[in-house]
């Protein structure tokens, strides 16, 4: 039985031990902006994000070498796009420095110190010096060709279920441009997110499902924002996923916005390796070998190629170059199924789209793709002299492109034979994933020579780490213990308003369960109704716990409080205005007296004491303690007895 | 026994951990520490940063630092040692083409690591600039000699000799146009002596550098050298130039005069700019355009006169409010020949340095006064104090750049000692070093804020 395409299961209809045959690994690069003024390596602002630009600049990239003397493939691969790369510059957020027109200044030593109590947090060993490196991104998204960046920690562990996760390293580094568009041989970068500080988490393959893949990712993002030192809002935190399996090669899923996503990605990337080594051995079975695969190329007239298609149109009317290319052997590989919806033959679309700058689609035609009929088809096989095995394609556009186009095609036939190709992936939004670049390796990292290494001496570890807070899951381990309910825990172990409620609770003398239901929920309710509680300052927030715990008003006023505090008032006055002022002793005194003489002696003291607390602490409520009051029916009583 | 070179940038303590382990420089090693294991190559450390540190480069191809206190035990699983080199392929000879002389003297427009210093330092030739820009083949057939490989600001009189007198060897040889890669610091202190050395010209000689070294993905050198290549090969400008970027994008480069260039920011790429005139032209990979047309053409002939003489005992002094009359005592009991004065405004200094200024005149110091606002020209006549100064024995060198008047001075001063005979040489203009008037687009420094050139940045690359 010849080696026939197999079904591509969906998610949902797929049983873990399947991830489990297939040896599937996955990894994962989580990347978190810093919450700080200033950007990592000048004095521009870290923010805010601009619809609008002040000028533009214009640059080109050229590949160089690595500090052991080689160039990174990605870097060739780059080079080949001939991209003009156009940075919009937002003057308020963007100087010289990120124009790549000044050198960098002192690393921000508040980022640093961010990203090494993360770092602690994750189990990772610091490094003694953080040694800046050039990593060089030739797409053009950072002006200079190279983000700079610097390892952190390395070798760490998480706790995951009942067994832990490696965390391969911790670094620091600049953010890259937006991206406003990238078409043909042009892209535009947009500045204003470019440098700002940035994390980037990388774990070991150690997750076997996609779900887990995406469990591991909420725990990393969680540490992270249990820090109240990480940006948060769409675009601040970014994924890369790395999936490979048996036989297969790690491929990178990069930029992925949302953890919900995860699951479908890495599920399908797993059955798009498993369907490229099957084919790997479908074509050992026919015979064929990489090394004897030559494609051939015809020349087309414009005439040839009349298809009502956009694309072909506007390679029509301009001076377009038509090329018929015959791979032999590839007939029934083009339209095997790689994915739900995609063949062999989108990897090859995909990989002129982004080398050879074919960005308008359909930028090739082949057999079965249901653009052009069998008439048509008919009579290019027959021109060709192509063998019934042979796929036929064409390719269309100026003339470098499809030449480049030709060679491409021919380079990613030859990579069939060995399976699974090393690359970079862009996410689809079905789960899919579709050609980005080839993924690049240790040569594209140069020392940055501009900047010295900063030495991060015991005394700067022991300074962070001993104002680091315990790591997320400890925290809401601790909530529980004390009480706190989980739907209170979960979100208040990594609220920033967490040690207010430590204070609250271990210096104030408030029960957790009162500082948990208005740190969280009376929080959420109070936001809801467009109160600004989080702009109250943690030192008001303090002495209202304080106050509360005195006995100077009841639970029930704490929302009026807040939203008083809210607007502006301290803690204090919030009280002082709505509770009333503290009633003075002179007040208390003759309440106490006159209770005490209308109650009757009872057997037990301590049940005519509360008889006739409850009988005066409704006119002082919230204006004096209670236990203030108790203390003074105790003397009064005492003299009584006298 | 570990060889000392082994440990190469190690010191102090570092150098001890090493030497204790036996362990050297390129090593693969496994570390363990008191703040975890590490495990990766040893590389070389730079010489200036402290010895209490390991520099590990990481399979994943980072660097970090390992402490040498926290060190517990270092094991040497492996050895690999790296070459940094730009990859070599011999340069394509075309009899079609012209024939281009690109002399090295240093700068960073081909460079590599420098593990002694952790800066770049200069690599160069023809097999390494055509694996880096193979473009230059399209343009001619490029030959190449190291003259020198040092940072420019150690560019002084040996080095502008034996620049000159190359030139000369070359143009005597039938070069079609000289390149000169000079780092950028200085480029235009060289670009202006050899306009003085070099008299006569028959082919284009272009300076060249670059402000973004050639390590970098972003670099400007390889723009630029193609550039001036283009124009050593193809142009008809017989004058010694720099070409260097016109905007920070890259677009174009422009191409300076030798003697009305300078250097205007410390880090920009766009930092040569022509001072109280146009530039000689703009040059892309495509094109060659003229914007003055008053240029001196290429020739056949070759009859160039190489005059490579410098005075040593020349200085250049920026007047500052304040200024002590010690300063120039200093000069004159120190046998300086010659003073260029870069003064406020119009060319002038405070009355108190007036008697050293007359005791320096007394001695047969030359005196020259330019101005340090470096657009315009020096005018002693408007006021009392510039004609004070005038009868003091200084004369006002036109708008010469001070710098520029610099070199001269001491080019003329090897020439003759004779102060008339001095003073006609500096007030000759040679290679447009003065010019009879200046443009009115020549002083453009344009200031953000108005609508209009807001509205210019938005809509153009700059």
């Amino acid at each position: 039985m010849p080696i026939t395409p197999r079904r591509i299961p969906a998610p949902e209809e797929t049983d873990p031990s399947v991830y489990r045959d297939l040896g599937l690994k996955s990894g994962l690069e989580v990347h978190q902006q810093l919450l700080t003024a200033r950007k990592l390596f000048c004095r521009c602002p870290a923010g805010p994000y601009r619809a609008d630009y002040d000028a533009e600049i214009l640059r080109h990239m050229r590949p160089t070498l690595s500090e052991m003397g080689e160039y990174d493939g990605t870097a060739l691969m780059e080079k080949k796009t001939r991209k003009e790369v156009v940075y919009q510059i937002t003057g308020d957020t963007t100087c010289t420095y990120e124009m790549d027109d000044t050198p960098p200044f002192k690393v921000n030593g508040e980022a640093v110190d961010i990203a090494i109590e993360i770092a602690l947090l994750l189990g990772t060993s610091i490094v003694g010096e953080l040694h800046i490196a050039r990593k060089q991104y030739l797409d053009g998204s950072i002006p200079t060709g190279f983000q700079r960046t610097a390892i952190v920690g390395l070798a760490g562990r998480i706790p995951y279920g009942d067994r832990t996760i490696g965390i391969t390293q911790i670094s620091l580094e600049e953010d890259a441009c937006r991206e406003v568009e990238d078409r043909g041989h042009l892209r535009v970068y947009r500045t204003d997110r470019l440098s700002r500080p940035l994390i980037e988490t990388v774990t070991d393959p150690d997750m076997k499902t996609p779900g887990e893949v995406a469990d591991v990712c909420r725990i990393i993002a969680r540490l992270a924002r249990g820090t109240g030192k990480v940006r948060t809002g769409i675009g601040a935190g970014r994924e890369d996923v790395n999936v490979s399996v048996t036989g297969g090669t790690r491929v990178e899923i990069k930029g992925v916005p949302r953890i919900p996503r995860i699951p479908g990605l890495v599920h399908y990337e797993a059955f798009r390796q498993r369907a490229l080594l099957d084919i790997v051995e479908r074509l050992k079975e026919k015979g064929l070998s990489a090394e004897s695969f030559r494609t051939a190329r015809r020349p087309l007239g414009a005439g040839d190629v009349s298809l009502p298609l956009p694309s072909i149109e506007h390679a029509r009317s301009g001076d377009g170059d038509f090329a018929l290319l015959v791979l032999p052997g590839f007939r029934e590989i083009l339209p095997w199924p790689v994915g739900p919806t995609r063949t062999f033959a989108d990897e090859l679309s995909g990989h002129i789209r982004v080398v050879a700058c074919l960005d308008q689609l359909p930028n090739m035609l082949f057999e079965g793709d249901g653009h052009a009929n069998e008439e048509f088809w008919g009579r290019l096989r027959r021109d060709s002299a192509a063998g019934p095995d042979d796929a036929l394609v064409v390719v269309f556009g100026p003339a470098p492109d499809v030449t480049m186009a030709a060679g491409e095609i021919e380079a990613r036939c030859r990579q069939a034979f060995r399976g699974v190709p090393n690359e970079t992936r862009q996410a689809l939004a079905n789960g899919e994933t579709r050609f980005e670049r080839v993924l690049p390796g240790p040569e594209r990292m140069y020392p940055d020579t501009d900047l010295p290494p900063l030495a991060i001496p015991d005394e700067r570890l022991e300074r962070i780490r001993a104002a680091t807070l315990p790591p997320v899951w400890d925290r809401e381990k601790w909530l529980r213990a004390l009480g706190v309910p989980a739907h209170e825990a979960v979100p208040l172990a990594i609220s920033r308003r967490y040690t207010v409620f430590r204070r609250a609770v271990e210096e104030q003398g408030a029960s957790p369960k009162d500082g948990a239901r208005v740190l969280i929920s009376l929080f959420v309710a109070l936001r809801r109704e467009g109160c600004a509680v989080d702009g109250i300052p943690d030192t008001e927030i303090d002495a209202l716990f304080g106050l509360f715990a005195g006995g100077r008003f009841a639970r029930e006023i704490f929302p009026a409080l807040l939203r008083a505090m809210a607007a502006g008032r301290s803690a204090k006055e919030a009280v002082a205005g709505i509770v009333g002022p503290p009633a003075p002793r002179s007040e208390v005194e003759p309440l106490l007296r006159g209770e005490l003489a209308a109650s009757t002696p009872a057997p037990e003291p301590e049940r005519r004491a509360r008889h006739i607390l409850g009988g005066v602490m409704p006119a002082l409520r919230g204006r004096i303690a209670g236990a203030e009051v108790r203390r003074m029916l105790a003397g009064i009583a005492g003299e009584v007895r006298k | 026994m570990i060889a000392p070179d082994a440990l190469k940038g190690y010191r102090g303590a570092a150098r001890d951990v090493l030497t204790r382990f036996s362990v050297r420089v390129w090593s693969d090693v496994e570390m363990d520490t008191t703040r975890g294991k590490f495990t990766g190559i040893i590389l070389p450390r730079s010489e200036t940063a402290d010895d209490r540190h390991i520099v590990l480069k990481l399979r994943t191809g980072y660097n970090i630092g390992v402490a040498v206190s926290t060190v517990k035990e270092i094991l040497e699983t492996g050895y690999r040692e790296a070459h940094y080199k730009i990859p070599e392929r011999e340069f394509p000879y075309d009899p079609a083409k012209p024939r281009v002389k690109l002399l090295g003297t240093g700068g960073t427009i081909a460079s590599r690591l420098d593990y002694r210093t952790g800066a770049v330092i200069p690599a160069f030739s023809p097999g390494e600039l055509y694996g880096s820009v193979p473009e230059l083949a399209d343009i001619g057939n490029l030959e190449t000699e190291k003259l020198y490989g040092v940072f420019s600001e150690n560019m002084g009189p040996e080095q502008w000799i034996g620049t000159a007198r190359a030139i000369g060897r070359e143009i005597e040889k039938g070069v079609d146009g000289i390149v000169i890669g000079h780092g950028t610091d200085t480029m235009h202190h060289t670009a202006a002596v050899l306009s003085f050395m070099v008299q006569n010209t028959p082919v284009p000689i272009v300076m060249v550098g670059s402000q973004r070294s050639s390590d970098r993905p972003s670099s400007d050198a390889a723009m630029n050298l193609i550039c001036s290549t283009k124009v050593a090969a193809e142009s008809d400008i017989a004058e010694v130039m720099v070409c260097m970027f016109g905007p920070t994008s890259d677009q174009y480069c422009l191409l300076h005069q030798g003697t009305r260039v300078r250097k205007m920011h410390s880090s920009y790429r766009s930092t040569f700019r022509t001072i109280g005139d146009v530039p000689i032209g703009q040059v892309s990979p495509d094109s060659i355009r003229t914007i003055r047309k008053d240029y001196r053409r290429r020739r056949k002939d070759r009859n160039v006169t190489i005059q490579a003489v410098f005075e040593p005992k020349v200085a250049i002094v920026q007047y500052y409010p304040n200024m002590q009359p010690d300063i120039i005592e200093a000069l004159i009991d120190n046998g300086y020949k010659g003073i260029v004065i870069a003064g406020t405004g119009l060319g002038h200094v405070n009355k108190p340095l007036y008697p050293a200024l007359r005791r320096a005149h007394d001695k047969g110091i030359a005196l020259f006064m330019t101005v340090q606002t470096l657009w315009g020209y020096a005018q002693m006549y408007v006021y009392d104090t510039g004609r004070d100064l005038m009868d003091l024995g200084i004369v006002p060198a036109e708008n010469m750049l001070p710098e520029v008047a610099y070199v001269k001075l001491g080019w003329t001063l090897a020439q003759t000692t004779d102060l008339a005979e001095v003073e006609r040489i500096m007030l000759t203009s040679y290679a447009r070093e003065i010019t009879e008037r200046e443009p009115h687009d020549g002083y453009l420094i344009f200031q953000a804020g108005a609508p209009w050139l807001q509205e210019h940045f938005r809509k153009f690359w700059k």
